[in-house]
């Protein structure tokens, strides 16, 4: 928590110092105010006081009272200000280190978890910031500030106030230890029933096929049975709470009062009306003070959750970048579109077994290389290498003679165009989401939009859309199918013109019609290019110029389609699992 | 497919979490609905909000309550009026205006005839004073009233003559004592309130006229009265208070003891025990009303959570193609929650903050009018003023909730398309927009927080006006002696009561509001129209005895009744048959399965299991026929066994490892750490083809005479498809099946292919007829090859 606060900026501090002090001076108009009342009560129990006197101090004291409202308005501006300035920036740092963390960081927090991170958590510690930091500077100087008032007054009512307060916070604290461990329960129940629910709600059909709605049921009753219990054993405790702090503050007033009464009695006579007066501003200070602890207490219950989400936070901000960004910026050696692997292998840090063992192999200029392999085999993760979505465990990726280590990000960028197997779209519209990013031709124009679109065969539906290439984009491109994606997130990488082209199983949602017509006019498209791609169908990569076949992370056959035929086993598996052999021999 | 659609679409839950109160539909009927269900808890319910309605009774009772005792504790304070009042009559009895004279004359005993005056003549006194006796004289014979006055103005020595020692009322007064009384008059002024000159009086004259006396008990001397008296005459009207009480302690204990304040302890005792038991009573109210809430809250939000997941499997498959997943997850959860708090918090608020608010207006009104009508003025300006400020935020807050959903929005696109993002270059681009976002929700957090910020030292500030307001009025009216100052003290508490509730009201209302919303959507999802009944249907075909033939009849369709999506299909499948299904995606290959699975309902036409109509079976018994494995690779958290078994019984673990070695997944399942009894949770390392294996396992444990194969094998890649298949063309054996498959190889084998497009069969026929018919299919199959050219 306290880490996070070094993304309040000196203007925040500087509030935070305005408000406490102003804290203090509103602190010092409540604490006044009792004197002005209880002037008033004993003016208007002298017989004749004068009118003006009552009026006199009623001013004051409405005074007082305004004075507290306008420094409290001024405090909560500020407040709110440093409360949505700390989100604000705490936000901003959490987007960007999520966007400067590499696929293997961001696997390790899964991408849903950085989502809350940044969503939740954070405003989470905002709610605190805004309910709580007036709390938290105003409960401890009230409580001070009152208890200094009333402690030299009355041994007796002072006595009874620490009684008091004792009460309160042993039952407060009894309480939260008995009711937080509960509470962590309940929380993971109130994600069970979610997940119970929504397994029954994802695989309805599994569940009405097999006839396992009282399966679900029952699963889904134990539950919401132990969430019930213990959600009932929460609040049940949390009920006592309720009675005991009006019990306490009640029986305090009256303790004083009673005790007060006695200690008039046995008084002179020039002390009673002063004891009188003590008293019942003594009352209304031990009101204060009692406030003000509950004040702390509450701070004390919600600091935990704060603590919790803080913690998530500063996971995030201090997770190190695997990644390194490289310095290299130019082509020194003249070379275009060659990629060559040079024994990589790799594995997940923590893994023991290796995912690739051991690639080698180059692409050059104009090449279509293609990666066959059954689920599992690591066609994704070798070609994810390429633009350092992780980088190699052993060995070195060149790319124009270079270790791609060594470039610049941004340049590497624009060498390599990337298609990902899930298409994803950004909410904006056609255009936006092809004219994406920068490249090294700047944003493409209109034409070559178009040009983009025709390549990846879009052209057809997007110029039936009502706007065209204005058409609208939902987010995560709901309005559109499967395949149209696909092809949007093809023409996206045509558009920029890349050096090499990365095709990770980018044509799977096609049907076999258009998979075919697409790839032959980027074949005249990218004649310049080198083609990386990653299928799963024999069909699309038949004519590769190098089939590379992966099993288990190695390479068991490298050739074109005939020779792989020939001498691989594993190909040859692939291959006839898909077609006939006498349809692979008309080929 | 709709359906499919859905499961891609994010899951529109309540992300944003709670801000702005919703507003139902219909108020009323929402809440109608919701009084409804709450039937059960009825007693429970009405229990305790008496019991709230009581407490906040009790509540209004206590400040008159403390008011007296406040009351009683002040007349501790000041001087006992009664004895006061008591003291001054008796020293009155002989020295008022018109006793005084005569008693004084007495005392004098003046005896004045010829020889005195006589005696007065012939004595050696001087020639002045004997004229000014007789001129003297004169006036007392004229005015004899004032006798003590013209006697004061004669010298001593001419009194020395008139007066002898004399007695009065058994007391001694001699003459010396007469001349000084004589001379202590002569220096009175009359005008002048100042009584010291009493202590000067000769004690015979002192015990005359202040004669000891008993008053409440307590003896008073001649001394103590005299002392009172000098005490006392120092006593003005501009004399301070605190000088009053410093003098009060000067005077004879007796005395004190007879004016000092009393504190009648015996009342203040009894009014403290009535408080205490006030409060305990109220307390224990308190809990027992909140202790039944809780209970009525949890148990029906339990009641509701088990009607709607109950309610979820009597839906037609129909209601969840329109209705997304979040949406019915939301009202599981926060819905349900929503109610439950609302029922737990808001309701018993409601009642004890209205209670105390009509009570409070009423006991203010029934106390005193004017100071009433004060302090709900006074509260009112200061309510004017929060109204004014709340309508101006609300504002706010709905921009609040919009950005913030905007910018989460945002945020779970960039993260998710982070990669291509990253090789666009677009890092710039996304920090831009999400620098814009994240500037404009910094500005409506800023303002909303800001405004909602203020209505706490709003309401504090009400409170105070409406003290100050009333202890103001109060006191003119106490001026007036209109009421007593125990009025003001019941005000000061009544104004505290008059405006805490009225905020707990508005919060209520609208914690209301948004539980209205809530159970609208909770009853409007509960009273969804269910599948069609079975009860009239008696017929069984036994899984044993089923042959396994199917026949569609000129089957009509469509998920909307306008839009038809099978128009006429007409298919026989023969025993033991293996049948294909293949088209382009939305012809609608799933769609023939949800209606032989009796998913949903033909509109025209029919289907038959052995001659016999699905719309004579029950939807369990057609279910039970069937093994169905499907695209979806749903697997739930559980063990690999459980999720293998599922509901099925007396499955043995043997018949488990005998399934996945058949389906191939024995091995990675026994690399596991915990072999058949590993976890699987959400995030796990199974890749989706080892997912969907798991599933077809489930699919294969028990044997059905039919099988549905819906696209199952699209998430493995085509080797490991091929030994599935293999082992599924085993089990396929003499059973009749259907095949969904995007692979046109995996269906070469069928026996029958049935293509379809737009919702009708175009081409029906095995491979080879269908390639030598050079149609759709020949077209589709082909154009895998089709080379670059």
């Amino acid at each position: 928590m306290i880490k996070l606060l070094k993304n309040l900026r000196k203007r925040d501090w500087i509030y935070f110092f305005v408000s406490t002090c102003l804290i203090v001076f509103q602190v010092w108009l409540e604490l006044k105010m009792p004197d002005y009342m209880s002037n008033i009560t004993q003016l208007v129990q002298t017989k004749g006081a004068a009118m003006s006197d009552i009026l006199r101090e009623g001013g004051y004291m409405i005074l007082c009272a305004f004075g507290s409202l306008v420094s409290s308005f001024i405090v909560g501006y500020f407040v709110s200000r440093i409360a949505a300035s700390f989100s604000f920036r705490t936000r901003e740092n959490v987007f960007k280190k999520v966007e400067s963390l590499s696929a293997e960081d961001i696997k390790k927090f899964s991408t849903s978890s950085l989502i809350t991170r940044t969503t939740n958590d954070i405003t989470q510690i905002e709610m605190i910031i805004a309910m709580g930091l007036q709390l938290m500077i105003k409960a401890p100087v009230t409580a001070i500030w009152a208890v200094t008032k009333i402690l030299g007054k009355s041994i007796e009512w002072s006595a009874i106030t620490a009684v008091a307060v004792v009460i309160l916070l042993v039952t407060i604290g009894i309480i939260t230890k008995i009711v937080m461990p509960r509470f962590k329960i309940v929380q993971e129940l109130i994600d069970r029933i979610n997940s119970v629910t929504r397994e029954n709600l994802s695989g309805i059909r599994v569940v009405r096929a097999f006839n396992a709605e009282d399966y679900q049921e029952e699963k889904f009753e134990k539950v919401n049975n132990d969430l019930t219990n213990n959600q009932l054993f929460n609040q049940k405790a949390f009920n006592v709470l309720n009675p005991i702090m009006y019990l306490v503050m009640y029986f305090l007033t009256l303790a004083i009062y009673f005790v007060g009464a006695i200690l008039i009695k046995d008084a002179g006579l020039s002390d009673k009306i002063v004891l009188f007066g003590d008293m019942i501003v003594f009352s209304s200070y031990a009101m204060q003070v009692i406030m003000s602890f509950l004040m702390l207490a509450m701070i004390f219950m919600m600091l935990p959750r704060a603590e919790v989400s803080a913690k998530r936070i500063n996971e995030v901000l201090e997770a190190k970048t695997t990644v390194q960004n490289g310095s290299v910026k130019e082509n020194p050696n003249g070379l275009k579109g060659t990629v060559e692997f040079k024994n990589v292998s790799f594995k997940y840090p923590d893994a023991d077994e290796y995912i690739l063992e051991n690639i080698s192999f180059t692409a050059k200029r104009g090449e279509i290389v293609a990666f066959i392999g059954s689920t599992g085999s690591g066609k994704s993760t070798l070609i994810n290498l390429i633009p350092r979505f992780y980088d190699v465990t052993d060995g070195e990726i060149l790319i124009n003679g270079i270790n791609v280590k060594d470039y610049d990000e941004e340049y590497l960028n624009n060498i390599v165009g990337y298609v990902p197997q899930k298409a994803v779209m950004f909410s904006g519209t056609v255009n936006s989401n092809i004219s994406y990013g920068s490249s090294v031709h700047g944003k493409p124009n209109q034409k070559k939009i178009e040009e983009a679109l025709k390549v990846s065969q879009a052209y057809d539906f997007v110029s039936k859309l009502d706007d065209k290439e204005n058409a609208h984009v939902a987010q995560g491109g709901t309005n559109f199918s499967g395949g149209q994606k696909q092809r949007l997130s093809i023409a996206r990488t045509v558009a920029r013109d890349p050096e090499i082209y990365i095709f990770d199983d980018s044509f799977s949602a096609l049907d076999y019609k258009t998979d075919a017509t697409l790839r032959k006019e980027l074949k005249k498209y990218t004649k310049d290019a080198t083609n990386l791609i990653v299928a799963q169908r024999i069909g699309t990569i038949l004519h590769a110029d190098k089939i590379i076949v992966l099993d288990r992370g190695k390479c068991v056959g490298m050739g074109t389609h005939k020779e792989l035929m020939k001498k691989c086993k594993v190909y040859k598996e692939i291959a006839l699992s898909q077609v006939t052999k006498e349809e692979l021999e008309n080929v | 497919m709709s359906n499919k659609e859905n499961k891609t679409a994010p899951p529109i839950g309540p992300k944003g979490g709670k801000g702005t109160p919703e507003k139902p539909k219909n108020f009323k009927s929402a809440i109608q609905r919701l009084t409804k269900s709450l039937n059960e808890f009825k007693f429970l319910i009405i229990l305790a909000l008496i019991l709230a309605a009581i407490s906040s009774v009790l509540s209004l009772i206590s400040p008159n309550k403390l008011s007296d005792l406040t009351d009683e504790i002040s007349k501790g304070l000041v001087i006992n009026t009664d004895n006061m009042k008591k003291l001054e009559e008796d020293l009155l009895t002989n020295i008022d205006e018109e006793k005084l004279p005569q008693v004084l004359s007495q005392i004098l005993n003046l005896n004045i005839n010829e020889e005195v005056i006589y005696q007065v003549n012939i004595s050696n006194i001087d020639n002045s004073s004997k004229s000014l006796f007789n001129s003297t004289m004169a006036k007392i014979s004229e005015d004899p009233q004032n006798t003590l006055t013209y006697l004061s103005q004669l010298p001593d020595e001419v009194l020395n003559i008139l007066l002898n020692d004399s007695i009065y009322n058994n007391i001694n007064v001699t003459k010396e004592d007469k001349i000084s009384l004589i001379n202590i008059f002569q220096d009175i002024d009359n005008d002048d309130k100042n009584y010291t000159f009493v202590n000067e009086l000769p004690s015979s004259i002192k015990t005359i006229l202040f004669p000891a006396t008993i008053i409440d008990d307590i003896e008073i001397t001649t001394e103590d009265k005299v002392k009172f008296i000098v005490t006392m005459s120092n006593i003005n009207g501009d004399t301070p208070t605190n000088e009053i009480y410093k003098l009060v302690g000067t005077l004879p204990n007796n005395i004190q003891k007879l004016i000092n304040p009393t504190m009648n302890m015996k009342v203040i005792k009894k009014i403290t025990i009535t408080l205490v038991i006030i409060y305990i009573i109220s307390a224990l109210f308190s809990y027992i009303e909140g202790l039944s809430m809780v209970n009525v809250a949890n148990k029906y939000a339990k009641k509701l959570r088990t009607s709607i997941s109950e309610k979820i499997n009597k839906l037609p498959l129909k209601f969840f193609d329109h209705n997304l997943s979040g949406d019915i997850l939301s009202r599981v959860t926060n819905d349900v929650d929503t109610i439950a708090q609302s029922l737990n918090q808001s309701l018993s608020t409601l009642v004890s903050s209205v209670t105390l608010f009509i009570g409070s207006i009423i006991m203010m009104f029934v106390t005193n009018w004017i100071m009433a009508l004060t302090a709900i003025l006074a509260s009112l300006i200061g309510f004017v003023f929060m109204f004014i400020i709340l309508g101006k935020s609300q504002k706010y807050f709905t921009a609040r909730q919009i950005e913030l959903g905007k910018l989460n929005g945002y945020i779970e696109e960039i993260y998710s398309g982070l990669n291509v993002i990253k090789t666009c270059n677009g890092m710039e681009e996304s920090n831009k927009k999400f620098d814009e976002l994240n500037h404009k929700l910094y500005n409506c957090n800023r303002k909303s927080q800001f405004l909602s910020g203020l209505m706490h030292p709003i309401m504090n500030f009400i409170g105070n006006l409406g003290y100050v307001a009333v202890c103001i009025v109060g006191a003119l009216l106490v001026s007036k002696e209109m009421i007593t100052f125990g009025v003001i003290v019941a005000f000061i508490m009544y104004v505290r009561l008059f405006t805490n509730p009225l905020s707990q009201i508005a919060q209520a209302m609208t914690s209301l509001q948004t539980t209205a919303a809530a159970s609208e959507r909770v009853f409007d999802f509960l009273e969804e129209d269910e599948m069609s009944s079975q009860k009239n249907i008696k017929k069984i075909l036994n899984k044993d005895k089923v042959k396994g033939k199917i026949e569609f009849q000129n089957v009509k369709f469509g998920y909307d009744e306008d839009k038809i999506i099978i128009k006429n299909f007409s298919a026989t499948a023969k025993p033991g048959q293996k049948i294909a299904i293949v088209g382009p995606t939305g012809a609608g290959k799933t769609t023939m399965v949800n209606l032989l699975m009796k998913f949903y309902d033909i509109n025209e036409g029919d289907i038959k299991i052995d001659d016999t109509s699905i719309k004579e079976l029950t939807r369990e018994n057609i279910h039970n026929l069937f093994t169905m494995v499907l695209q979806d690779t749903w697997l739930f958290e559980g063990t690999i066994k459980e999720n293998i078994i599922y509901n099925r019984k007396n499955i043995s673990d043997e018949r488990v490892r005998e399934v996945c070695e058949t389906v191939g997944v024995d091995h990675f399942i026994k690399t596991l750490p915990n072999g058949y009894d590993s976890v699987i949770s959400s995030s796990d390392s199974i890749s989706s083809g080892q997912k969907q294996l798991l599933t077809i396992a489930r699919g294969m444990i028990e044997d059905a005479p039919f099988l549905i194969l819906d696209e199952a094998t699209s998430n493995v890649d085509t080797r490991t498809e091929e030994l599935v298949q293999k082992a599924m063309d085993k089990l396929m054996k003499n059973k009749t099946s259907f095949i969904i498959a995007h692979r046109l190889s995996t269906i070469k084998n069928a026996d029958l292919i049935l293509v379809m497009k737009d919702g009708n069969i175009i081409e029906t026929g095995n491979h080879n007829e269908l390639m030598k018919e050079n149609g759709f299919y020949a077209n589709l199959y082909n154009s895998q090859f089709e080379s670059i050219k």
